[in-house]
């Protein structure tokens, strides 16, 4: 285990409805702030995943590095690049959630590609990412339906399978995503790879509440492109749920960890002085 | 027994599939339902037909070696000469099969990875025949090895982008031509170059090359009055071999021999032979045998030939592999090489070094194939891109 990690009474994370719940309740939307996980070092990771968690992120996606991320744009691969060169794995991910379970019961949504799964041990993985903390589990090469009995596998000891819709995603499919997704669903905000941009496209909103008209009631988190505290708060008018994660770790290249917490710091804030008022 | 008749839906008993980010589905079922119908349609064949004949020069030759056969000690040997196709190589059978496919889904902008340029090189030919826009992105190691071919593509009005990621070889510019795609599905038609990659490309590109086999099999019978005893093909990604291979599959008595890239030697790590020493994986859209590390991390492929340095191979040799129906061996740079040379003095033919690997297999084991009846070496491209390389690499070899 990384230098400097704490040992403490591990928390159980709390539940997406439970963390949705909260949120709806205080008439705003979720945070999910996303980095990759041993970038720009593990015991780094730990300090960032305990900065975003106390400056609001209600849940956090963990990035397992991948070798070949090929729905990444470049910040986000060069940020898994450095982890793999410093030495981050799987199991070393799971260290990271675990000590970050000693002070925090935010959710987590574990995020990668297939293979470092597989090579894992489906099963195996699937026990060691719940017994770990995590609640999620998103693989970006996993579409819906793609191998139903590798995705049985993968839920059937807790982890809840977060789903992406495409802007390409038929509406007959939406509906089919839905019924077999879980925690929340995630509308990737355009065609393309993960990183920041600076406009969001205006049919934005009207697509994200198409989609969720066909979801039946499952939260629908927006992601891919939000780089600043306006859009994130453009986007929190219409969706459930807004998921930040190139910008983040653009930050953190400039600024370094106390960057990244007055980042996320900004970003709630921005959603929560603006509110749920559908008019995006 | 014939794997091809139990492979049902998106795979190969349990390999190929689709494992891509969402945002592809709608375009790979679009391609799925335009292949089918396409497939179905008489004019879309009698095209393809035209083209193939009158613009890339088939059918190709099959030619017995008589030198090779000396040289052996062994025959009859043949080489199936896909190095006389327009363009230098087979690629060309697949491209031109997906570029009138692209205009029947009325996709303007064609996107393309190339490792050795050879599929660069074909993509960007047809794409000025068609005047399709047309983007190939080339790992920066390979723009450096293969410098002709990116002015070649050029020429023909293409857009060659460097790729400077991970390696900078072929994996990596297909991990940026899937981006690019992902980015602009809606307009563009991704022209895989090898049976890799999401359902249903690699049986699409297998059945645009299929025609290689087929004419082998007729021209065989005229020449022998029968089936071949064994059919060797290099494999990177594999699409010469699946090839050649796919109108023999059936026929069980016939040896179905893949060869792949051993670089420096299995044991050096320093290879491109997954199937060899790899293990089951998922990268670029398909399950396949994959050089990977123990934390499932993609393992970086090495090969003296840019078109077989690749750490995936496709999902149907995974498939022929663990059914018993193709055996796969490996080749060395050296060996390679030494047949490279072997074959440019015996016969007067340059081979492409991904060929080579072919023929110093035969050059090996010609003897003992012979015996199951006539040999046939899928010689897949032309060496003419890879006389430069090679002569550095004799300089350097003499400077020492």
């Amino acid at each position: 285990m990384p230098e400097g990690f704490i040992a403490g009474e591990p928390m159980s994370g709390a539940s997406f409805a439970q963390c949705f719940a909260r949120c709806r309740a205080d008439n705003r939307a979720a945070l999910i702030p996303f980095l990759t996980c041993g970038y720009p070092d593990a015991p780094q990771s730990l300090e960032l995943l305990q900065g975003m968690a106390g400056a609001g992120a209600d849940i956090i996606e963990l990035g397992i590095p991948f070798s070949d991320p090929l729905a990444d744009g470049p910040t986000i691969q060069r940020s898994s690049f450095q982890a793999l060169e410093r030495g981050m794995t799987t199991e070393g991910t799971l260290d990271v959630l675990r000590a970050f379970r000693a002070g925090h019961d935010t959710p987590v949504v574990l995020f990668s590609y297939l293979n470092p799964i597989l090579r894992y041990g489906v099963e195996e993985f699937a026990r060691a990412a719940v017994e770990a903390g995590a609640q999620g589990l998103l693989l970006t090469d996993v579409p819906a339906g793609a191998d139903p009995a590798l995705e049985s596998r993968l839920s059937a000891h807790g982890l809840d399978l977060i789903r992406l819709i495409a802007p390409t995603t038929s509406p007959e499919r939406v509906a089919a995503i839905a019924r077999a997704g879980a925690g929340f669903l995630y509308y990737i905000s355009r065609t393309g790879v993960t990183g920041a941009r600076t406009r969001l496209r205006r049919a934005l909103g009207r697509e994200v509440r198409a989609v969720q008209g066909r979801v039946g009631g499952i939260p629908v988190a927006v992601g891919f492109g939000i780089s600043t505290p306006e859009q994130a708060a453009d986007v929190a008018a219409a969706a459930e749920g807004v998921v930040v994660g190139s910008a983040l770790i653009d930050h953190c290249e400039r600024e370094g960890a106390e960057g990244v917490r007055d980042f996320v710091a900004a970003l709630r804030e921005a959603m929560e002085r603006d509110g749920p008022d559908r008019s995006l | 027994m014939t794997p091809g008749a139990r492979t049902a839906g998106d795979r190969f008993g349990p390999y190929g599939g689709r494992y891509v980010p969402e945002t592809l589905i709608t375009a790979l079922d679009e391609l799925t339902a335009a292949y089918r119908d396409a497939s179905a349609d008489q004019g879309f064949a009698a095209d393809l037909r035209v083209l193939l004949e009158d613009y890339a020069g088939r059918p190709s030759p099959l030619y017995r070696a008589p030198r090779v056969e000396e040289a052996i000690g062994a025959g009859p040997v043949y080489l199936k000469r896909e190095d006389l196709n327009h363009t230098g190589a087979h690629k060309i059978n697949n491209t031109l099969g997906q570029a009138l496919l692209a205009r029947w889904m009325g996709k303007r902008r064609i996107i393309a990875e190339t490792g050795a340029g050879q599929h660069g090189v074909a993509t960007a030919t047809v794409c000025a025949l068609f005047d399709l826009e047309c983007v190939v992105y080339m790992g920066t190691e390979d723009v450096e090895r293969q410098a002709l071919n990116v002015y070649r593509m050029e020429l023909l009005g293409a857009e060659v982008r460097p790729v400077d990621s991970g390696s900078c070889t072929l994996k990596d510019a297909t991990n940026e031509a899937i981006r690019d795609w992902v980015t602009n599905v809606r307009d563009t038609h991704y022209i895989i170059g090898s049976v890799v990659g999401p359902d249903p490309f690699p049986r699409m590109v297998r059945d645009f090359q299929a025609v290689i086999g087929e004419e082998t099999r007729a021209q065989l019978e005229a020449a022998e009055g029968r089936l071949p005893g064994s059919v060797v093909a290099c494999v990177g990604g594999g699409s010469n071999a699946m090839g050649i291979f796919h109108a023999f599959v059936p026929f069980g008595d016939v040896r179905l021999v893949g060869v792949e890239a051993a670089g420096e030697g299995l044991d050096s790590g320093r290879h491109s032979a997954p199937l060899a020493a790899g293990r089951p994986g998922v990268l670029h859209g398909s399950l396949s045998y994959l050089l990977q590390d123990a934390d499932g991390q993609v393992a970086p492929a090495h090969s003296i030939s840019a078109g077989l340095d690749y750490p995936g191979v496709g999902p149907e040799h995974s498939w022929l592999l663990d059914e018993g129906r193709a055996e796969y061996v490996t080749v060395t740079d050296d060996q390679a090489l030494a047949a490279f040379h072997r074959l440019s003095r015996l016969e007067g033919l340059i081979p492409a070094l991904e060929s080579a690997h072919a023929l110093a297999h035969v050059f090996e084991a010609g003897a003992e194939l012979a015996r199951h009846g006539p040999v046939v070496v899928c010689l897949s491209g032309r060496g003419d891109k890879d006389v430069a390389h090679v002569a550095r690499l004799s300089g350097a070899e003499t400077d020492e």
